[in-house]
């Protein structure tokens, strides 16, 4: 019994490593970066921004269920409807450094904006 | 594939997103930006050579954009609005589609799973204990897998993309629950003697259940979420689709999305406006409801403004565009209340906190009581402790309380549009509902801001017309509001006035001309008195009940001889009283500030069913009387007419503007009223607290399914009553869970704005 109770600790273990201490990979964002949302995620997820300056991202949202649609990034009053099948650009405002969390109206759909040089 | 965009307007400038053809190389990138940037007018322009769009900022209008691209060897064309007649059919056809979907496969799994649990009712129990059964339940094992295949391979690919993302979602939920009933079933089947005997049970129509009910909750969720945005369509659908333009001295239909900023415009009686524009000829009355809320058209003659979104009723109309596309009054409206409905009031972020960690706690909950079920729990212990995890996670999934919120706001944000009444963001919806103290500014919010004469009273052998007359001729060469009230006055009753000479303002007293022959002098008592005009007891009564009317009467004299008495006045709204009354009626307290005089003040507050009244005060004062008001503990609303009360909007706990429907200064304040009239204001507290009691019911109803599931789904009721949730129960709940609150949130579609 202590075998299966100690799989179930380290079991709890990697569930809160994986889903909360893990960073994923950053990837900056340029004029091309397309962000994918399909299948519950933002892919990436985990984009790097330039501080002060302006930009915009691009949505692809290829997910027809309605928690996709939505976009907000609470922090600056963003929320755009992403049209299924189709590109959709997100302006950001400048913003100061920091990270910044944008998800869907359920917030089942996550993803991070990191603001850094 | 075909980008659509997202237009953002700044003020300074505009920004067009072009769609480009014929760009095939990366070399095309640097000509066409180049191209765009020589363009006059262009500040920004970038292009984006992996959608083949580019962006485009400045004051150059589009026609130059695409000329220029054409001229470089490619072809360009604007992409379309986001909000148009387009989009949402576009829309409505891929969650038609998606509806369709959703209901296939809630139709296959639950075609598979209702005989099952039928079975285990009433026939046999799931159970096995020979190889027949262990054959049958085999092959029960791989038609439930094709079932989870066909119906539920969205669940699972989503939740395998979350996992790898180091996310967890519903599909992360789905997927555990209804995998882990399989794979314990197939163990059963396949290695029993893993097992004991008690434990031999299979869940597969818990599989098929779950997949079929939670496909069906999502299929029923996206029709209730459809007609949350029926606001939003009943705005859009207000946009005309042509507009007759005159080019050449030739009308021709276009669609709107060519018309451009200084076209000529015809419509006709029964046509809806096209885009924003100033009547250059003819005269008609417009309706404006559904822009304002206001239910009496508006008559409209050479230079008034009208509205893309009104219907033209009675003449026609010709005038020039001045808002095209994105920049209309309409479109900004659209705009502004996509943007509130998916803002969250700060009720709502206690719920999104929860729902942000909720996923990976409820699958640590599933492990743990797992964990006790197998050390602690009864016989057949294995299954207990499957069921419970199983449950557990099924019931868990927190999307009723993603939910309970944005539902809420959509719908009531949309109501209040609906009323004419802008509302911002999230955070006003909910501030507005808690509003104890309304701070009114007089003039402009509880009168008319307009000044007109109510009273002319002819002396000394004057008709009431030679007053009016002499007194507009002389006044025509004023700027001072009352002179216009004046010269308004004298052209309302179509007379002519005459030119005048020699005219001078006299600061403080009024002014003085020549009319002909005639010397002319109107202003007040001082003035008269300085030049020897003799006032009679009579006249200076009369004078002081006009001024404790809140009138402002004028002396005018010729030829030095007081030849009569006119009174000019901002009249109060004629729904003023009613709307106060509203608010008091509320338990709102209601205060009203001026700038104008003790006397005036007091009249109007009178008239108003206001005791609270402050005169003479400054903007600077007004931010101070909200002050003192909210240090005496009041949420405090203020609502003002524009520039002069930004600062006390600003220091309120919410700002109300009164805006036009033609220039509705919606970035001002929390709240904007399209219309003049106050019922807005008690409108938007009625929907906000509406709202705010939808958005209650709803987390409630959330928590509920998710804070009291979870411990009942993992077995807190057994020991003490046996009571332990079935796999199959806790889907259905979850699926209902998110249909109850977008239902409920439906509720506040039917409820009644106007109580006036």
């Amino acid at each position: 019994m202590w075998i299966i109770n100690l799989v179930g600790v380290v079991f709890v273990g990697l569930i809160v490593w994986w889903f909360w201490l893990y960073k994923p990979n950053e990837v900056k964002a340029n004029k091309d970066l397309i962000i994918t949302v399909e299948n519950g995620v933002y892919s990436p997820s985990y984009i790097t921004v330039p501080p002060n300056q302006a930009v915009s991202l691009v949505f692809n949202r290829k997910d027809p269920a309605p928690c996709a649609e939505q976009l907000l990034i609470p922090e600056f009053n963003i929320s755009e409807s992403l049209v299924l099948n189709q590109h959709t650009r997100v302006h950001l405002p400048a913003m100061p450094t920091g990270e910044y969390e944008f998800h869907c109206q359920m917030k089942m759909y996550k993803g991070t904006l990191r603001v850094s040089e | 594939m075909k980008p659509s965009v997202s237009h953002h307007r700044c003020d300074s400038s505009a920004e067009y997103e072009l769609l480009i053809d014929g760009a095939n190389c990366g070399s095309c990138v640097k000509k066409i930006e180049t191209a765009l940037r020589n363009v006059q007018g262009v500040d920004h322009a970038e292009m984006n050579f992996a959608q083949r769009t580019v962006l485009v900022s400045g004051s150059s209008g589009v026609e130059p954009l695409i000329n220029a691209v054409e001229q470089a060897g490619y072809h360009a064309k604007e992409s379309v609005a986001e909000n148009d007649e387009a989009a949402m059919t576009e829309k409505e056809a891929s969650d038609q589609a998606y509806y369709k979907k959703l209901m296939r496969d809630m139709s296959i799994s639950l075609g598979v799973g209702i005989p099952l649990m039928l079975y285990g009712l009433f026939i046999g129990d799931m159970s096995v204990s020979s190889p027949a059964e262990r054959f049958a339940w085999l092959v029960v094992g791989i038609v439930t897998l094709a079932v989870m295949y066909f119906s539920g391979k969205h669940f699972y690919t989503g939740a395998w993309q979350s996992f790898k993302n180091h996310s967890a979602n519903m599909d992360t939920l789905i997927a555990l629950g209804t995998g882990t009933a399989w794979l314990y079933s197939m163990v059963v089947i396949i290695v029993p003697a893993l097992l004991p005997d008690m434990a031999r049970h299979v869940y597969f129509e818990a599989t098929a259940m779950i997949i079929g009910l939670i496909n069906l909750g999502l299929a029923l969720e996206l029709k209730a979420r459809g007609r949350t945005s029926e606001a939003i369509k009943r705005l859009i659908n207000l946009q005309a689709k042509t507009a007759r333009v005159i080019r050449d001295g030739n009308e021709v239909d276009i669609p709107i999305e060519q018309v451009r900023i200084n076209d000529q415009v015809r419509v006709r009686p029964g046509e809806r406006i096209a885009v924003d524009g100033e009547v250059l000829e003819g005269r008609s009355s417009v309706d404006e409801s559904m822009l304002t809320g206001e239910p009496i058209p508006v008559e409209k003659t050479q230079g008034d403004l009208v509205s893309a979104g009104t219907i033209n009723k009675s003449g026609s109309l010709v005038f020039v565009a001045k808002r095209v596309g994105k920049d209309t009054a309409l479109a900004n409206i659209i705009n502004m209340v996509k943007k509130a409905q998916n803002s969250k009031p700060p009720i709502g972020r206690l719920a999104d906190v929860i729902a942000g960690y909720f996923v990976p706690t409820i699958m640590i909950i599933a492990v743990i009581s797992a964990l006790i079920w197998l050390n602690v729990g009864p016989e057949p212990t294995v299954a207990f402790a499957i069921v419970s995890a199983t449950t557990v996670l099924i019931i868990a999934c927190p999307c009723a309380l993603g939910l309970a919120t944005p539902m809420s706001v959509m719908v009531g944000v949309g109501k209040a549009a609906e009323a004419g009444v802008l509302i911002r963001n999230g955070e006003s919806l909910q501030t507005a509902s808690q509003i104890t103290a309304m701070v009114l500014d007089k003039t402009g919010t509880i009168t008319l801001g307009r000044p007109q004469v109510t009273d002319i009273v002819a002396i000394s052998g004057y008709s009431e017309e030679d007053v009016i007359r002499l007194a507009a001729s002389l006044e025509s060469n004023s700027e001072h509001p009352l002179a216009e009230a004046i010269v308004a006055s004298a052209k309302s009753r179509d007379i002519a006035l005459s030119d005048v000479s020699d005219f001078n303002a006299i600061t403080g007293q009024g002014v003085e001309a020549r009319v002909g022959e005639q010397s002319l002098l109107l202003g007040n008592k001082k003035l008269m008195k300085e030049r020897g005009i003799e006032l009679s007891e009579q006249v200076i009564e009369q004078a002081q009940v006009f001024a404790r009317e809140a009138k402002s009467p004028m002396y005018f004299a010729v030829d030095n001889t007081l030849a009569g008495i006119v009174a000019v006045a901002d009249p109060i709204k004629d729904d003023s009283v009613a709307a106060i009354k509203r608010l008091q009626g509320n338990g709102i307290r209601v205060v009203m500030l001026t700038g104008d005089n003790q006397a005036t003040a007091k009249a109007v507050a009178d008239k108003v069913g206001i005791d609270e009244f402050y005169a003479e005060v400054q903007p600077q004062d007004k931010v101070d009387k909200v002050k003192v008001l909210q240090d005496e503990n009041e949420i405090v609303g203020m609502t003002g007419d524009g520039i002069n009360d930004a600062p006390a909007l600003a220091q309120a706990n919410v700002g109300f503007a009164i805006g036009t429907g033609t220039d509705v200064a919606i970035e001002s304040a929390d709240i904007t009223l399209m219309r003049g009239s106050l019922h807005g204001l008690a409108d938007a507290v009625a929907v906000s607290k509406a709202t705010i009691r939808n958005i209650k019911q709803n987390l409630f109803g959330a928590f509920i399914y998710n804070v009291a599931g979870v411990p009942i789904a993992a077995g807190l009721l057994y020991p003490v009553f046996g009571i332990l949730l079935s796999p199959v129960v806790a889907g259905a709940a979850m699926a209902f869970s998110s249909l109850t609150v977008v239902t409920n949130a439906n509720r506040l579609r039917f409820f009644k704005v106007k109580e006036h």
